[in-house]
C-alpha cells in the first residue's frame, strides 16, 4: 500500500478545515470558562452564527460581512445567557442547555428562507509564489482567513491569559470571585465580557461551517460540533496550546477514519466513527495521570456570584 | 439603571410556589408575542401548548409515558449533581442499559415469563451502571474529568448500538433492516388500559419517592449534601470523595440504564438505531428545573414532557413549525430559571454606578 | 422546489428581517372546513433539509396544488424514529385525518400499531414491508437511477476510481451501490469504487471531509447516497464530476453535477388522495421507478454527447423494461452467482457484487 503525496496533502488539508470550527468555538468557551462561567449553549450559538453568516453573506454578496455577522449573532445569543446567569444568577448548566434549544429553534426559523440556496464561499488566500509551492504551499499559504484567524486567536488568548494584567484579572475572577471582588474588580462585568467573547467565537465557528467548510445552510448543520468543542475545553485543561492540539487531534482522527475506509480495509464504519471519541478519552486519561498543579478547572467554574454587602 | 440582587434572609416559601406561576404567565405573554409575530393566533396557540396536553385522557397518558424516562434519569442526576459529580453522559448509560437489558429477548427469545421482564430490568440497570463505571473509575484512578469522559461515551454507546442492530442483532426476518426482533408479552412492560401507559411510571415515581426520603431523612442523603457543598468538611466527617463519585455514578447510571430498558420494552418495543430522542440530555434540564430535588424533578419532568406534547400539537393544529415550538420551549425555560432567582433574592432596580464600582 | 427557487434574494432578506419566513407555506390550520379530506404527513427530518423530507413535503404541496380546496393537509416534521413516532401518528389520527403518510422506514411498527387502533383511517408507509387492510406501502426504485449513473461514471472516469459516500448500510443503499457497480462494469470492466460510510443522512461537514479524502485517494467521480450538497460542492471546487442525491443540486455545483437521482412523490400522493376522494382507496404495495416518474434524473449535462446518448438510451430501456439492472447473471463478492433477482431479493439486499472492495457490517 503506497500513499502518495497528493493523498497525504488532501488528508492534511481536510484535517485543517475539520478542526478550525472546533478550535474557534472551543477557544471562546475556554475564555468564558476561565472567567468561571460554564456556558453549555455552544451548539446553539454556533448554529446561530452559521445561519446569520450565511444569510448576510448571501444577501450582501460579501463573505467577510458574513463572518462579522456570524460573530455578532453568536454574541447576541450569548447575551440572554449572560443576563440570566450573571445578573439574575440563574443556574448556568440549565440556562446553557436552554440556550441550545433556543439557538437551534431560532436558526431554523430564520433559515427557512435560505434552504436550498447556494452560498458565498470565503476565498482562500493566494500569495503568488508561496501558495504555489509544492506540497506545503496550499497547506501553509493557501487557507482561508478564518484558519489563520483561529491560530492567531489561540496565540492571542494564550498571551492574554498568561501575560497580561487583564488576563490575570479574568483568571482571578474565575478562580476566586470573592477575592477578585474584594480587590475591587467587577466580577459581573468581567464575566459579561467573557460570555460575549465566547458567544462571538462560537458564532465564528458556526460561520466557518456555512461560509468556508460547506457554503450552504441546512437546519442543525453544526451536527453536534458545539458539544465536541465543550469537551475539547475540558480536554485542554483550560490551556490554549493544548486546545489547538486537541482540536487538531480530534479532526485528524475523524479524517483518518474516512481515509482508512477509502482504502477498503473493511473495519466496521461505526468503530472508525467512534475512534475520535475514544482517542480523546484515552488522551485525556494520559494527560490527567501526570498533570501538575494549575491544570485543574477554574475553581469557581459554574458558580454564581452575588456581591454581598 | 441596573438590577441588583439582595439575598433574602431565608428562601421565600411563597415565591417557591409563585415563581413557576409567574414564569408561566411571562412565557404566555412572550409566547403570545412570538406567535402573533409569526402570524398565528396567539390565544389558540397558547391553548394548544398549555391546555391540550392535559385535556384528554389519551394525552394525559402520553404525557406520563413521555415523562417516565425523564423522571428516572432526572432523579438520579439530581442526586449526582447535589454531590458535585458531573455525569453528563446519561444518554450513553441509557443506551447501554437498553443494550444489556435487550440481550434477554434477543439472545434467549423463547424465554417469556414474568421473570424475563425482571431479568431485563435488572440487566438494564446493571448495563447503565457498567457504562457509568468507566467515567467514575477514570475519575478516581486517573483524575480524568468526568464531564468529558461521560459525554464521549454517549457517542460510543450509540455507535455500538448502531453496529449491533445493523449486524449481529438484526432481526433475521426483517429484510435486513436495522432492527432487532420485536419484543412480545413478558419481554415488554405490562400496559394499563388501551394506550401506552405502562408500569414504568410507577417504578419511576416509586424511585423518586424513595430518593426523596433518602436525601432528606438518611445519613446517606446528608453525606451527599455535605460532599457537594463542603467536601473538606465532609472529609473531616469521614466521608470519602472517591466513594461519593462511585455512588453518584452508579446511581445515576443505573437509573438511566433502567429508563433505557423500560423504553425499549414499552414505547419502542424492540432494539433499533434510535431508541431515545435525547432523554439523557433533556433530563439534565429536568434535574436543574426541579432544583435538584427528587419531588421537584417529577414536576419538572411533567412540565417538560407537556411542552414537547404541546409543540407537537401546535404543529398539527395550527401549523406552527417545529422550530417555533423549540424557541417557545427555550423561552419557557429561560423564564422559569429567571423567576427562580426570586426565591433566594430580592431584585431591585438601582440607578447610578454599581455597588462594586463604588468601592 | 419551485417554491424555494422562486424566492429572490431580496425576498429572502425581507423574510429574514421579519423573522416570519416562509412559514405560511406550512400553514394549513386556517383551512379546515368539515367537508375537506384531511391528509397528513409525518417527516423524520426537517422540511428544510433540502433532501429526503424536503422532497416528501414537495409532494404534499403538489397535493394541495392539484386538489385545491378539496383537501386540507398537515405535517409534523423532525419526528425521531423512536418512542415519539407512535404518539405523533396517533395524534394525527385522533385529529381526524383520513389518510396519513408516514415517510420513513423507522415509522413502520408505530404506523401498524396506530392503524390497528384506527381501522377507518388509511395509512401509507414509505420504504417498509409490513401492510394491513388500511396500510399501504410505497417506495421508489432508486437503484434504477444508480444503474444509469454507474454507466455514466464508468465512461467518464479517467482514473478508474469512483468515490462513493454513503449513509447507513440499509438494503436501499446497498442495492444502490450494487446497481451503480453493475452499470459501471457494463461499460468499463476496470472501474473501482471506494466507499466511505459517514453514519449520517446529512452532516455537510463530514460529507465534505469524506469527499476530499476520496479525491485525494484518486477518485475523479463523486457519488453520494447522503442528502447534503457538500460532496458535490467539493467536487466542483476540485474540478471533478459528480451526481446529486434526493433533489437536483445543479444550483450548488453547476459545473460538477452531471445529473442527480431525485425522488418525486408528487404523482403517488396525488393519486392516493384522489382515490380517497373517490372512495376507491385500497391497500397496495407500490414500488415504482423511472417508468412511472417516481425516480427522476434531471437533464444530463457536463458530459460528451455520446455519453449522454448512451445514458438516455439506458433510461429508455429501463423505462420500457428491456434493461433490468438486476436481471441476468450477477456474481457476488464471494464468487457465488445469482440470477434475475426478484423484488424480495432486491428489497433485502445485504451483499455486494464482485468488484467492490468494501465489507458490509454484520
Amino acid at each position: 500500500m503506497t500513499i502518495d503525496a497528493s493523498a497525504l496533502q488532501a488528508v492534511l488539508l481536510t484535517i485543517v478545515t475539520a478542526s478550525t470550527p472546533l478550535l474557534l468555538a472551543a477557544l471562546g468557551e475556554l475564555v468564558t470558562e476561565r472567567a468561571g462561567v460554564l456556558n453549555l449553549g455552544v451548539e446553539g450559538m454556533m448554529v446561530m452564527g452559521a445561519v446569520a453568516g450565511f444569510a448576510v453573506a448571501l444577501t450582501t454578496g460579501n463573505p467577510y460581512l458574513g463572518v462579522v455577522a456570524a460573530a455578532l449573532a453568536g454574541a447576541a445569543l450569548a447575551a440572554p445567557f449572560g443576563f440570566l446567569t450573571l445578573n439574575l444568577v440563574a443556574n448556568q448548566v440549565a440556562t446553557g442547555l436552554a440556550l441550545t434549544l433556543l439557538g437551534l429553534g431560532l436558526s431554523g426559523l430564520i433559515g427557512e428562507a435560505f434552504v436550498g440556496q447556494p452560498g458565498v464561499r470565503l476565498a482562500k488566500l493566494h500569495i503568488p509564489g508561496l501558495s504555489d509551492l509544492p506540497f506545503v504551499g496550499p497547506l501553509l499559504f493557501g487557507q482561508d482567513l478564518l484558519v489563520y484567524l483561529s491560530i492567531a486567536l489561540a496565540v492571542a488568548v494564550w498571551r492574554f491569559l498568561f501575560a497580561s494584567r487583564a488576563g490575570l484579572v479574568l483568571r482571578a475572577v474565575g478562580d476566586n470571585h470573592a477575592s477578585a471582588h474584594a480587590l475591587g474588580y467587577s466580577v459581573v462585568r468581567v464575566r459579561w465580557a467573557a460570555v460575549l467573547f465566547g458567544g462571538a467565537l462560537a458564532g465564528l465557528g458556526g460561520g466557518y461551517l456555512s461560509l468556508a467548510y460547506t457554503p450552504q445552510w441546512i437546519e442543525n448543520m453544526t451536527a453536534g460540533r458545539g458539544w465536541i468543542a465543550l469537551a475539547l475545553v475540558v480536554f485542554s485543561s483550560w490551556r490554549p496550546g493544548r486546545l489547538v492540539i486537541g482540536a487538531y487531534l480530534f479532526g485528524a482522527v475523524t479524517i483518518l477514519g474516512f481515509f482508512v475506509q477509502g482504502l477498503g480495509v473493511g473495519v466496521p464504519a461505526q468503530l472508525l466513527s467512534a475512534l475520535p471519541y475514544l482517542v480523546t478519552v484515552v488522551a485525556l486519561v494520559a494527560i490527567s495521570r501526570r498533570r501538575g498543579r494549575g491544570d485543574a478547572a477554574p475553581a469557581c467554574l459554574g458558580k454564581s456570584f452575588v456581591p454581598d454587602r | 439603571m441596573r438590577i441588583e440582587l439582595e439575598k433574602r434572609a431565608e428562601r421565600s416559601k411563597t415565591l417557591a410556589w409563585a415563581s413557576p406561576v409567574i414564569a408561566v404567565l411571562a412565557t404566555m405573554v412572550t409566547g403570545g408575542l412570538i406567535f402573533a409575530a409569526l402570524g398565528k393566533p396567539p390565544l389558540a396557540a397558547l391553548w394548544v401548548f398549555f391546555v391540550e396536553p392535559f385535556a384528554s385522557l389519551w394525552s394525559l397518558e402520553e404525557l406520563v409515558v413521555k415523562a417516565t424516562p425523564l423522571i428516572l434519569i432526572g432523579v438520579g442526576l439530581s442526586v449526582a449533581y447535589r454531590a458535585n459529580v458531573w455525569n453528563i453522559g446519561a444518554e450513553g448509560q441509557l443506551t447501554a442499559g437498553a443494550l444489556l437489558g435487550s440481550t434477554v429477548p434477543i439472545l434467549f427469545n423463547a424465554w417469556n415469563t414474568p421473570a424475563t421482564l425482571l431479568a431485563m430490568l435488572v440487566l438494564g440497570a446493571i448495563g447503565g451502571m457498567l457504562w457509568a463505571l468507566i467515567p467514575a473509575v477514570l475519575k478516581i484512578k486517573a483524575g480524568a474529568n468526568e464531564i468529558l469522559v461521560s459525554l464521549m461515551l454517549v457517542y460510543v454507546a450509540q455507535l455500538l448500538l448502531d453496529w449491533l442492530v445493523r449486524g449481529p442483532w438484526r432481526d433475521p426476518h426483517g429484510y435486513n433492516f436495522p432492527k432487532s426482533v420485536a419484543f412480545e408479552n413478558w419481554q415488554t412492560m405490562p400496559t394499563i388500559g388501551e394506550g401506552r401507559l405502562n408500569l414504568g411510571i410507577f417504578i419511576a415515581v416509586l424511585i423518586a419517592v424513595v430518593l426523596a426520603v433518602v436525601m432528606r431523612r438518611t445519613i446517606k442523603g446528608y453525606e451527599v449534601r455535605v460532599m457537594g457543598e463542603a467536601p473538606r468538611a465532609g472529609r473531616f466527617a469521614g466521608f470519602s470523595a472517591d466513594r461519593m463519585v462511585l455512588f453518584s455514578f452508579l446511581l445515576s447510571g443505573g437509573l438511566a440504564g433502567l429508563a433505557g430498558v423500560i423504553e425499549v420494552a414499552s414505547t419502542v418495543g424492540q432494539l433499533q438505531p434510535n431508541i431515545s430522542p435525547g432523554y439523557g440530555f433533556t433530563a439534565i434540564i429536568v434535574a436543574f428545573l426541579g432544583r435538584l430535588d427528587p419531588v421537584g424533578v417529577v414536576i419538572a419532568a411533567l412540565m417538560l414532557a407537556a411542552s414537547y406534547l404541546g409543540g407537537e400539537a401546535a404543529q398539527i393544529a395550527l401549523g406552527i413549525s417545529d422550530k417555533a415550538a423549540r424557541v417557545f420551549q427555550g423561552v419557557l425555560l429561560f423564564w422559569v430559571l429567571a423567576c427562580d432567582t426570586l426565591i433566594l433574592y430580592r431584585p431591585r432596580l438601582v440607578r447610578g454606578p454599581t455597588a462594586e464600582a463604588a468601592r | 422546489m419551485q417554491n424555494w427557487s422562486a424566492l429572490t434574494r431580496r425576498d429572502a432578506m425581507k423574510a429574514a428581517l421579519l423573522g416570519s419566513v416562509a412559514l405560511a407555506a406550512g400553514n394549513t390550520g386556517a383551512a379546515r372546513a368539515a367537508d375537506k379530506l384531511k391528509a397528513a404527513w409525518v417527516y423524520v427530518g426537517p422540511v428544510g433539509d433540502f433532501g429526503y423530507s424536503y422532497q416528501h413535503d414537495q409532494g404534499r404541496i403538489a397535493v394541495e396544488k392539484a386538489l385545491g380546496d378539496k383537501v386540507a393537509t398537515t405535517f409534523v416534521e423532525n419526528v425521531p424514529e423512536g418512542p415519539d413516532a407512535e404518539r405523533a401518528i396517533e395524534r394525527l389520527a385522533r385529529d381526524g385525518n383520513q389518510i396519513i403518510f408516514t415517510t420513513s422506514f423507522g415509522f413502520m411498527d408505530p404506523t401498524l400499531k396506530v392503524a390497528k387502533k384506527f381501522p377507518k383511517v388509511k395509512f401509507c408507509h414509505a420504504t417498509g414491508y409490513k401492510r394491513a387492510d388500511n396500510v399501504s406501502t410505497y417506495s421508489a426504485r432508486f437503484y434504477e437511477g444508480r444503474y444509469v449513473i454507474g454507466q455514466i461514471a464508468g465512461k467518464m472516469t479517467k482514473s478508474n476510481v469512483v468515490g462513493y459516500i454513503v449513509s447507513f448500510p440499509i438494503p436501499e443503499v446497498v442495492s444502490g451501490i450494487n446497481a451503480f457497480m453493475l452499470g459501471a462494469q457494463s461499460v468499463n470492466p476496470n472501474v473501482k469504487v471506494k466507499i466511505v460510510w459517514v453514519n449520517s443522512w446529512y452532516d455537510p461537514g463530514k460529507e465534505a471531509d469524506a469527499a476530499k479524502v476520496l479525491i485525494g485517494q484518486g477518485a475523479d467521480i463523486m457519488v453520494q447516497h447522503t442528502d447534503s450538497t457538500a460532496p458535490l460542492q467539493v467536487a466542483q471546487e476540485k474540478g471533478i464530476l459528480g451526481f446529486g442525491q434526493s433533489s437536483d443540486m445543479a444550483k450548488f455545483a453547476p459545473k460538477a453535477q452531471i445529473t442527480a437521482i431525485t425522488d418525486d412523490w408528487d404523482g403517488y400522493y396525488v393519486d392516493q388522495v384522489k382515490e380517497m376522494l373517490a372512495g376507491t382507496w385500497k391497500s397496495t404495495d407500490t414500488w415504482d421507478g423511472m417508468a412511472k416518474g417516481m425516480v427522476v434524473l434531471p437533464p444530463i449535462v457536463n458530459v460528451p454527447d455520446d455519453v449522454k446518448a448512451m445514458a438516455e438510451k439506458t433510461i429508455a430501456g429501463i423505462k420500457d423494461g428491456s434493461i433490468k439492472p438486476f436481471g441476468g447473471k450477477i456474481t457476488k463478492q464471494d464468487g457465488s452467482v445469482v440470477e434475475n433477482l426478484d423484488d424480495g431479493a432486491i428489497l433485502s439486499m445485504n451483499w455486494y457484487v464482485k468488484g467492490i472492495d468494501d465489507k458490509l457490517p454484520g
